[in-house]
């Protein structure tokens, strides 16, 4: 009896009307957790109770703790009939049980019925006595922390980062009970949130154990999913990334014994541990001997995905290169081989994690489902999944990859059959920093000069004489010292380090294929035999627009394909960026099929010329001017910081790289569009009708846009929804996609539009989800956040940016690496217009915001030499100082500045006028600009299901759908509030499914949404520069209200 | 229309979209968009006027574009409109993440009324046939009726919540209601209007605006209510102070005793020679204007001379003034001067009624006398 759970119903407000006599309600509440109830007094007569309930004490097992939400519900008394039920409440009490989350949960919680909505709010307060259980064989994960968010958490340190764990759970699902033909809509909803709610917790709980064992005690990156496999039954599934966490508590304290023992400074740095075997939980779920069918497969296909990168697909295992790559392999290997799945679904590493990246690696199977009745054999969903993670790491290897990160799992469901999708970036990680004993050694065979961080991670892992695919390969255009492929695609976030040229931009492919309708395995078999050609042009199309935006990288790349009776929807979102290490685009060339025609011709030159003309704008939109001045660079001396490099080359540098150069930048690199069919020509056209961005406006999918930094406070986290209904029974593939594509820019445009106050500003983190609801719907739903930024300051901030990685390439290269830590948080620790990063390393992100010595072109080296110098000097100074034990070496000019304290002065004045509704923030970012987060208050984790009967008297769909979608909101901040914070993070709308029947007058809709609870203080004291007047009072200003007291 | 017609590709593509919404977690609301839909304008007339105003050229949107953010709004105002009939709710409800400076703003538009429309009701019963008669009232202020009908839900509910309610009366708008100081005393006055039912709809009495009354009523709330008295009092500021009232018979004397009206008389004339340009005619006409304005008060007991409290003043003294043109200053002069000399009158008894009266009067007179 670990644990005892406490609650307290204070009051309710604003409740509806549930006795139309006297205009009023006779309220009360029941309280259940597990099989207990209570309940409280009937307050008679008002639409505003007082019940100031005594303490209900539940006595329960902290395993139950875990799994079960609590559960209240406000019902109306009747004396003479049944009480009528009013609403629910559910409470996810997991944040209470990890000592460092949140201590009560107290406030207001929107009262939610699934065929009325919010019905009123109760003010309830929860806590929770839990004592220590020790027994090794529990069953519980108590205190095991969870995170959405893809990096370490700002506030930790990851000390350990353990790997991949995986869970799910399967049960039928009560919509398709047989009972559900005899109970109420409203009976059938609220079985299938509880049971997903319970469901959720066991989740979590085992896969708590499975960290445990590992040695851990937190999950980043967590993801959870549901798979509503209708007749076949329910699947919770999720994947994360174990961590060992410490809490920063003193951010100064933290960083001392980095520089008391300079030899352990990867005690810093997280250290992966050959994680124990067979860490698989056992333990059966309760839930799974309730269950009288289970999934199985009879059928399955596993459809051969392209791997990204460079210009090429598929291919054979590359040979062992040179010697050290062997080295760098084996000693990767030998920290990741026992690992069944070195998978990390981080997106976002500490500095030096990360040592190159392959490219995208990415599997899709197509599944049949199927209801079978061995109820004993649980394992076929794991096995399905087994397969196509086996199927990453053997796509991995083949890249000469030894991990992959910014992994992720989805599945796209229609009728039995099921695509299930993994995609990842495959990477090389630094075996020091994956070994714990391996330290010394790594220094004695450090035969390799580390790679500048802001271009290594793209030189390639792979070996250049044995590619796994045709690319072009030139020498690094950062250090060339090394290889770099022409192009580079990824699915993480843009390494903060990574040096870039101008801004970034939103790129996205959409396709639509046609397919006949068919039945089980016809069917599976068509779906799979499209899947590769879908991949194929969504690539083409990718690799297109990034040519034609003159950039050279994506990162965060999402390809989704979802699958409809008669058709497929594939849709690519990737963040295209210009990566300063590697080779400028060539351009697009046009070849036509038939030169003698004339007129053709002139088409096509036509074409070609609006094609020029397009990327010579977008290269100017987006401040892309390609580092020519690097060009002229090569024929004088390297930089001093490189002369110390011990070339193992067989050649040497200078000679080499020239002629490489020129091929590259020769009309030979030209990517060439043969216009030989429609299909091409629509592509062109294609092309060339996205859209250009309105003035002020920036888009990416990222967690941060390369190229802006100084974001002031406008937050403005949405949700968009479109459903187009195709009309047209005739419909061709060409017209089908310019109908997705239309719907896509068009819902684009409207976002730029209604967002247009926050101008200037970048939309970030931009996620569309894409579903074929039904034969003749496409549904679109976009979660993103809009934020202001600060454009006359882009300048000189700039400059500061540019002075302080100077300062930080040169920290490296003069390896007193146990010092950077001080010299750059003390002088950049009050930075506000960076988005901190946390990275484990510490809570002052200030050192690993280290854009790039080459993100301006107009810095030329030889101005480099001489700073160089000049930095080093004063690097000493301060590293001098810091040996003496001063650490206050600080010459923040930010904090002199008048300024903060004229802004002191107005939110102390503002904060007294708070409101009675707390603030609180929303954002899919892992970070809220210019504040810091000092606390994670648990995971948000919540399932809502609201049907109508009424669909027209609610406004139609649209009307309904827009309740429905403000209502999750105000649950989740209620949530958050009532957990103590002022903001969420990492929050995303994993699932938003949308059934509708017009003729019934009905709809119904399911959300699933998910995030971090987090407290936040604005860096007010901190901030150098005047915040910008608030472009539109519609954005969430710093006013009163935010910051708990 | 003055908008070129929308291409078939993108009217088709509206067409066909099933659903088409957008959710903030901080409610997204334009003032533009708020303005027309209190207007009571519908989407697509909302759309073509803000078509008309350039939007999109400024922003290089469509006409698509324009459709779905205005319908979007339309929506958002559409679910927050129950909150705003209880503004205090506003604040402490979980749906709209709106900030206060907004909330503010939304209250405040949601209540502000069109004079035109105000001015056609003042003073009726707002009962569910005047409710009935307001497509009259739209044809002819051009105020759209379901605008009309926002503004005249408004007044029955703020006179059916502060009716009942102890204290001063434009105070309790105000808390209630939460709104402007200006504001919350317009809405006094509709209701201290509706609840008396000054005529204020004869011809006569056109010339006279909405603000004209406003003032008045202020007057009236100030002085003749039971509030006015003793702010301590249960009773509200919405009836007038039926004592008061019926003292007012007393001032008759002033009329009735000819040695007092001839004291007066000669007490005014002595003060006001050579100061007023129509000094003949006041001279003259002496008699009746002071007739008229003690009639006035002697008549007020009676609920029905209360309601046409308006029509006497205009009738019976500044109908007489105008025809003898005099102006303003000199209205002043007089009025001033008239209920002055009052004093003076040894055997008048009444002086605290009579400046009780008399204050209200001058100050109504002066406010609805337009040149």
């Amino acid at each position: 009896m670990p644990g005892k759970l406490k609650v307290r119903i204070v009051a309710g407000r604003h409740l509806p009307v549930m006795d139309r006599a006297s205009d009023l309600t006779d309220a009360f509440v029941e309280v259940k957790f597990g099989n207990t109830t209570f309940k409280t007094d009937v307050y008679p007569k008002s639409l505003n109770p007082q019940w100031n309930s005594e303490w209900f004490k539940f006595e329960v097992d902290d395993e139950d703790l875990q799994d079960e939400p609590l559960q209240i519900t406000v019902l109306d008394h009747d004396t003479y009939s049944a009480n009528d039920a009013i609403g629910k409440v559910y409470i996810d009490i997991d944040p209470l049980l990890s000592s460092e989350a949140a201590t009560v949960i107290s406030g207001w919680f929107p009262i939610y019925d699934t065929i009325h909505g919010i019905r009123g709010e109760i003010n309830v307060l929860v806590k929770v006595d839990l004592f220590n259980d020790l027994n090794r064989f529990r069953q519980s994960s108590c205190g095991v922390k969870f995170f959405c968010t893809t990096s370490i958490p700002r506030c930790y340190r990851a000390v350990i980062v353990h790997g991949f764990v995986e869970e799910l759970v399967v049960n039928e699902d009560p919509e398709y009970q047989w009972i559900d033909r005899i109970r109420t809509p409203r009976a059938s909803n609220e079985a299938r949130q509880r049971l997903i709610s319970l469901m959720s917790g066991e989740l979590q709980r085992k896969i708590g154990l499975k960290v445990l064992e590992m040695g851990g005690n937190a999950v980043v990156g967590y993801l959870q999913c549901f798979d509503l496999e209708g007749e076949s039954g329910l699947v919770v599934r999720a994947i994360g990334t174990a961590c060992t966490l410490d809490k920063l508590s003193n951010p100064s304290a933290a960083l001392l014994p980095a520089c008391n023992s300079p030899s352990k400074d990867m005690k810093e740095s997280p250290l992966a541990h050959p994680p124990s075997h067979g860490c698989r939980s056992t333990n059966n779920s309760p839930i799974h001997t309730a269950t009288g069918s289970r999934l199985t497969q009879n059928f399955s296909v596993s459809v051969p995905t392209l791997i990204y990168t460079g210009m090429g697909s598929g291919g054979s295992v590359g040979k062992e290169g040179g010697p050290l790559k062997t080295l760098l392999r084996q000693q990767t290997q030998s920290a990741l081989e026992h690992r069944e799945f070195p998978f990390f679904t981080l997106t976002c590493f500490p500095m030096g994690f990360l040592v190159h990246v392959g490219g995208v690696v990415s599997a899709r199977s197509v599944k049949l489902l199927d209801r079978i009745h061995n109820p004993d054999e649980p394992e076929t969903r794991d096995a399905w999944w087994e397969e196509i993670r086996q199927e990453i790491k053997s796509h991995a290897k083949a890249l000469g990859c030894h991990a992959v990160v910014g992994y992720s799992e989805t599945t796209s469901i229609c009728e039995e059959v099921c695509i299930l999708s993994a995609s990842g970036t495959a990477a090389v990680l630094n075996p020091k920093f994956l070994q714990d004993g391996c330290l010394d050694s790594c220094s004695e065979h450090r035969l390799e000069e580390p790679s500048p961080p802001s271009c290594g991670f793209c030189h390639i892992p792979y070996d250049e004489l044995n590619m796994p695919f045709p690319a072009h390969l030139t020498y690094c255009f950062n250090c060339r010292r090394q290889k770099v492929p022409d192009v580079l695609f990824t699915t993480m976030d843009l390494p903060l380090e990574a040096a870039v040229t101008g801004k970034g931009c939103l790129i996205q492919a959409r396709l639509c294929r046609l397919k006949k309708k068919a039945q089980g395995e016809a069917n599976a078999t068509a779906i799979s035999n499209l899947l590769p050609f879908m991949e194929y042009e969504l690539h083409t199309q990718l690799m297109n627009k990034l040519k034609l935006r003159g950039m050279n990288a994506l990162f965060g790349l999402r390809i989704q394909i979802s699958v409809g009776e008669n058709m497929l929807v594939g849709l690519a979102s990737a963040t295209g960026v210009y990566l300063t290490a590697l080779p400028t685009p060539g351009g697009i060339q046009i070849a036509g099929k038939t030169p003698s025609d004339i007129s053709y011709e002139q088409h096509i030159s036509n074409m070609q010329k609006k094609i020029n003309e397009t990327i010579a704008k977008n290269k100017e939109l987006y401040e892309i001017i390609p580092p020519e001045s690097i060009d002229e660079m090569i024929g004088s001396p390297i930089p001093e910081p490189r002369q110390r490099s011990r070339l193992f080359r067989s050649h040497s540098e200078s000679s080499d790289e020239v002629s490489e150069l020129d091929l590259s930048h020769g009309k030979k690199d030209a990517f060439v569009l043969e216009i030989d069919d429609a299909d091409a020509v629509e592509d062109i056209h294609s092309l060339l009708t996205d859209a250009p961005l309105p003035t002020g406006f920036y888009s990416c999918n990222t967690e941060i846009m390369p190229g802006i930094y100084n974001w002031t406070s406008g937050v403005q986290m949405f949700t968009s929804v479109r459903v187009f209904r195709l009309n047209n029974t005739n419909l061709t593939n060409q017209g089908l996609n310019k109908i997705f594509n239309d719907l896509c820019e068009n819902l684009l445009k409207s976002l730029y539009f209604k967002l247009r106050s926050m101008i200037p500003c970048c939309l970030c983190h931009v996620n569309f989800a894409v579903a074929v609801p039904e034969d003749e719907l496409i549904q679109v739903a976009v979660t993103a956040v809009a934020m202001t930024f600060d454009k006359d300051q882009a300048q000189e901030n700039l400059k500061l940016y540019v002075d302080k990685t100077l300062m930080k390439v040169i920290t490296e290269n003069e390896e007193q690496l146990q010092f950077p830590l001080e010299l750059c948080s003390d002088s950049q620790s009050g930075n506000p217009f960076s988005p901190i990063k946390g990275t484990g390393l510490q809570e002052n992100a200030g050192m690993h915001i280290v854009p790039s010595a080459q993100r301006a072109t107009s810095v030329d080296y030889s101005s480099f030499a001489d700073r160089c110098s000049t930095w080093i000097e004063l690097i000493k100074l301060k590293a001098q100082t810091i040996r003496r034990g001063s650490i206050k070496t600080t010459s923040s000019l930010e904090k002199a500045s008048p300024v903060s304290e004229g802004h002191s002065r107005l939110r102390s004045t503002t904060s007294n006028t708070g409101c009675t509704v707390a603030v609180v923030k929303m954002t899919p970012l892992s970070f809220i600009p210019g504040a810091k987060i000092i606390k994670y208050l648990g995971i948000i984790n919540m399932f809502f299901i609201r049907e109508t009967t009424s669909l027209r008297e609610e406004g139609g769909v649209s009307g309904f759908l827009h309740a429905f979608i403000a209502e999750v909101f105000a649950m989740v901040r209620a949530h958050v509030a009532a957990l103590g914070g002022n903001a969420v993070v990492s929050y995303i709308m994993k699932e938003c499914v949308f059934m509708e029947n017009p003729n019934k007058n009905q709809a119904q809709c399911l959300i699933n949404v998910s995030g971090d609870a987090v407290i936040f203080v604005r860096e007010c004291d901190l901030e150098a520069l005047p915040v910008q007047p608030q472009t539109s009072a519609a954005q969430t200003s710093s006013s009163g209200g935010e910051v708990p007291a | 229309m003055a908008y070129s017609a929308p291409d078939s590709a993108d009217k088709a593509l509206r067409m066909a979209m099933e659903l088409d919404v957008f959710v903030g977690n901080t409610t997204i609301m334009d003032e533009e968009v708020y303005q027309l839909w209190l207007d009571g304008y519908t989407v697509t007339d909302a759309v073509s006027m803000r078509v008309r105003s350039g939007i999109l050229e400024q922003w290089g949107a469509c006409q698509a574009v324009l459709e779905s953010d205005t319908t979007d709004h339309y929506r958002t105002f559409q679910m927050a409109e129950r909150l705003l009939h209880c503004p205090s709710k506003l604040a402490n409800q979980l749906l709209f993440q709106i900030p206060p400076q907004r909330q503010a703003m939304l209250i405040e538009r949601y209540y502000a009324f069109d004079p035109a429309f105000v001015r056609e009701l003042l003073g009726k019963k707002l009962s569910k046939g005047t409710k009935k008669d307001l497509d009259d009232v739209s044809t002819k202020t051009g105020v759209t009726l379901k605008s009309c009908r926002r503004q005249f839900d408004n007044f029955k509910r703020v006179f059916k919540v502060v009716e009942e309610m102890k204290g001063p009366l434009v105070e309790n708008i105000k808390q209630h209601f939460l709104l402007s100081d200006r504001l919350a005393r317009d809405y006094g006055a509709i209701v201290f209007f509706a609840n008396i039912r000054f005529e204020t709809g004869k011809k006569k009495l056109q010339y006279l605006n909405f603000e004209d009354f406003a003032f008045c009523a202020g007057q009236l709330i100030q002085n003749w209510t039971v509030g006015a008295v003793d702010s301590m009092v249960e009773d509200m500021d919405v009836d007038l102070d039926k004592e008061f009232l019926q003292d007012l018979k007393e001032l008759k004397i002033l009329i009735t005793d000819k040695d007092m009206l001839d004291q007066h008389k000669s007490l005014v004339c002595t003060a006001l020679r050579g100061k007023i340009q129509v000094f003949a005619e006041m001279e003259a006409n002496f008699k009746n204007l002071s007739r008229a304005l003690v009639n006035i008060a002697a008549k007020l007991m009676h609920t029905k001379d209360v309601r046409d409290f308006f029509i006497d003043l205009v009738e019976k003294f500044i109908e007489p003034c105008r025809s003898d043109r005099w102006v303003l200053c000199d209205v002043k002069a007089f009025l001033t001067q008239y209920m002055n000399s009052a004093r003076a009158l040894d055997a008048f008894k009444q002086q605290a009624i009579w400046e009780r009266y008399m204050t209200v009067i001058r100050s109504c007179i002066l406010k609805m006398y337009h040149e």
